[in-house]
């Protein structure tokens, strides 16, 4: 990729931010918390799990599965985030492999929340929430 | 056109169920049938929120609304006001507590959350080996901004009155510890980053550099322009690997774009950055050990002065940080130090991420604004102590720090506060021990660490270490003096006035605080060969109790060494030669017939 000055990089980033922002698009994001606590409570059963289930229900299009780092929430690892359009984005907890099929049947497919497994995120993002302030 | 659905998650962590939140979950249930709204609403329980004191706690979604201590007779009133006419329930809604508002400072919108994140903004959030999301996020645009609209002198000015301190444990202002290099004459300076962490117990940079190796690389390349340094380095232990392997990717993607290497974003500036992997040595965290260690040396500290800003890595003028405090300049540079100045106390401000670890429910990374107690750390966030047992303290500032108690549970944390309490703050690991933990026993873990990890260049180090563990360990098996505890206060006092560094500086802190608060229990271990908490192993003895034993064999057939022996349905008898004190039998006995003394 070619190297940015000053004026592309800020295009770069109001282009990125329309992909990656908050609300953004008509598509379905899984994040997967994949840091060293994640990976070692089993988010690599859960990541294939949800990638084969996702190919199941044939949804492959739909869907974005990404991963991220440590959400701090070591103790109930590995964690999923799931956004889908039209339904508030939300973090399960203990994500099984067992557990990972459910989140795409219930959550995704049947567009209801799964119980016993959501948790609240721990604190607000300053991101976002400074991007709001400035009226972004 | 049908109205949004609504979401009610009812906590069902272990502490919200003591507060009856099933019956609320079935309350609301029952109440959203009977009013008709069941297909508006889903009600699901969830883990634990925290705020347990608080519980049961329901949170309504999409509109975020929070309420804590509802009742059962709550039910109706909920369903009909959040779910029905979609209006807050205002009396149920969770206030904000003054002991928090006194102490800490945080800017709008601070919310109910007692954490507050700046260093881990993006960590769970962003993917972190895709340089697009980190740049979606605010990403780049301080060194856009410091690279184009900063002078050097200024950038030094927003952090010195950001008040930002040195998140390594010592505490030394940012913003002066980069303008001494900046000043400092030579046209060769280079930029460190301290990635070497080693605490028992401690993985806070661990997890930042996994989930944000960019603000890292984006904070060194500012420093670097700020200082006129054209070099940096990441000194990472080579246990890290996914840490390591992130940082790579990150560089690279920052190298490709512009934002790293020659002329970054067209302004002229050139800064290089290079990870070099420890070999995960605990004095490789000090910083002239380290420099030494980069440069190629065996890992062992020099005597300060000269100080790193003007004599560093290769007699350079140098920056040397660690990644929690880099991680926050981006956001002082965009937000302004002011800003940052508005969180925390007065005189540490910001915030400060803590790993979690030991008895605790909730272990995790957590970050709180400066000011916030221990209280609020371990059992509001955290929530509270495994298994209901009691809190006997939590150790701050791991081999370096020392314990805090229950009486100091309310202290607010600051550098100052921690010192002030016999412990440090330290990177931030928070190690939180029960009553089932041996004070002594864990003054030995500590102390045998530190005889470990002594490089053994300076004397009060090297044998200091050794004396004290002697000691402690002699103390642990029963054969301990009355003398032995005005010994390691003598010799842990001359280690900290001593030593050449502060890994046998501080060595002496674990025992000398545990001795301060916990007197008794030594004394206990040394006159009368007891330990309470059942930890040292040798002053253990397992009786079996005649008149509670029934003889079912259970213990029998766990012991592993088969040293319990009785007929069936008469009491079993543990051979204590044999016996290596395990445990086993007192944990699996279903009468209470195992004793332990």
């Amino acid at each position: 990729m070619a190297k940015l000055d000053r004026a592309a990089l800020r295009r770069y980033r109001d282009e990125m931010e329309k992909k990656y922002g908050a609300g953004s698009g008509s598509r379905v994001r899984i994040v997967v918390g994949m840091g060293t606590c994640g990976i070692a409570a089993g988010a690599r059963e859960a990541w294939e799990e949800i990638k084969r289930s996702v190919e199941e229900f044939g949804i492959q299009s739909e869907v974005d599965l990404t991963k991220t780092g440590c959400m701090g929430l070591c103790q109930v690892e590995p964690t999923v985030e799931i956004a889908v359009p039209g339904m508030p984005t939300v973090i399960y907890s203990k994500v099984t492999a067992e557990v990972a099929k459910r989140l795409v049947r219930k959550h995704i497919i049947e567009k209801t929340m799964v119980d016993g497994h959501i948790l609240d995120r721990p604190a607000i993002d300053i991101v976002a929430a400074g991007k709001s302030a400035r009226g972004a | 056109m049908m109205a949004e659905k609504q979401y009610l998650l009812v906590c069902g962590g272990e502490g919200c169920q003591s507060w009856k939140a099933e019956e609320l979950f079935l309350a609301l249930h029952h109440e959203a049938e009977a009013q008709g709204a069941k297909n508006d609403v889903q009600i699901i329980r969830t883990g634990c929120f925290g705020f347990c004191e608080k519980g049961p706690i329901v949170k309504a979604l999409p509109s975020e609304t929070f309420y804590a201590g509802a009742k059962t007779e709550d039910a109706k009133e909920i369903i009909s006001e959040q779910v029905v006419a979609r209006r807050e329930v205002k009396r149920l809604l969770y206030k904000k507590e003054t002991r928090l508002a006194e102490t800490v400072r945080l800017p709008e919108g601070g919310a109910y959350n007692k954490q507050f994140r700046i260093v881990l903004r993006n960590c769970g959030v962003i993917d972190p080996e895709n340089i697009d999301e980190y740049i979606a996020r605010e990403g780049y645009a301080a060194l856009e901004k410091v690279l184009f609209d900063m002078k050097p002198e200024e950038v030094v000015a927003e952090l010195k009155a950001s008040g930002l301190r040195g998140r390594g444990g010592a505490g030394f202002p940012t913003g002066m510890k980069w303008d001494f290099t900046r000043v400092a004459p030579g046209d060769v300076k280079y930029v460190i980053c301290n990635a070497d962490e080693g605490d028992p117990g401690a993985y806070m940079d661990r997890a930042t550099i996994e989930g944000d190796p960019h603000s890292v690389v984006e904070a060194m390349a500012i420093c670097g322009y700020t200082v006129g340094a054209k070099k940096g380095y990441v000194y990472i232990r080579a246990e890290y690997p996914l840490a390591i392997e992130r940082l790579k990717i990150a560089i690279r993607q920052a190298e490709e774009r512009g934002l790293l290497g020659k002329d970054i974003l067209g302004s002229g500036v050139d800064f290089d950055l290079e990870i070099r992997l420890g070999a995960g040595a605990f004095v490789c965290g000090e910083e002239t050990a380290l420099m030494r260690s980069l440069e190629g040396n065996r890992g062992m500290p020099v005597p300060k002065p000269p100080f790193p800003a003007t004599s560093g890595l290769w007699k350079k003028p140098t920056v040397i940080n660690n990644v929690e405090t880099f991680a926050n300049v981006p956001m002082v540079i965009l937000r302004g130090g002011k800003w940052f100045a508005s969180i925390g106390t007065e005189k540490s401000t910001g915030t400060k991420v803590f790993a979690l670890t030991g008895k605790i429910n909730n272990s995790g990374l957590v970050e709180v604004p400066m000011g916030t107690t221990l209280r609020e750390i371990i059992f509001d966030i955290g929530g509270g102590i495994r298994g209901g047992r009691k809190f006997k303290g939590v150790q701050t500032g791991g081999p370096s720090g020392g314990i805090i108690t229950a009486k100091d549970l309310d202290s607010p944390i600051s550098y100052e506060s921690l010192t002030a309490l016999g412990s440090m703050m330290g990177s931030g690991g928070m190690i939180v021990m029960d009553e089932d933990d041996c004070v002594v026993d864990v003054s030995k873990f500590y102390m045998e660490f530190c005889v470990d990890e002594s490089c053994g260049k300076c004397a009060p180090c090297r044998i200091g270490t050794n004396q004290m563990h002697s000691i402690l360990e002699r103390i642990t098996k029963g054969n301990g003096e009355m003398g032995d505890l005005a010994k390691l206060e003598k010799i842990g006092q001359a280690m900290t006035k001593a030593s050449l560094c502060m890994l046998g500086g501080s060595a002496a802190n674990p025992t000398l605080s545990t001795i301060r608060h916990f007197r008794e229990e030594y004394e206990e271990h040394i006159q009368g060969h007891k330990c309470r908490s059942g930890s040292c192993t040798a002053l253990v003895t397992y009786t079996i109790l005649a008149d509670k034993c029934i003889g079912c064999g259970l213990c029998a057939r766990r012991c592993p060494v088969q040293c319990i022996a009785g007929e069936k349905k008469a009491p079993h008898v543990i051979d204590a030669a044999k016996c290596i004190k395990c445990g086993e039998c007192y944990k699996c006995c279903k009468f209470g017939a195992v004793a332990k003394a």
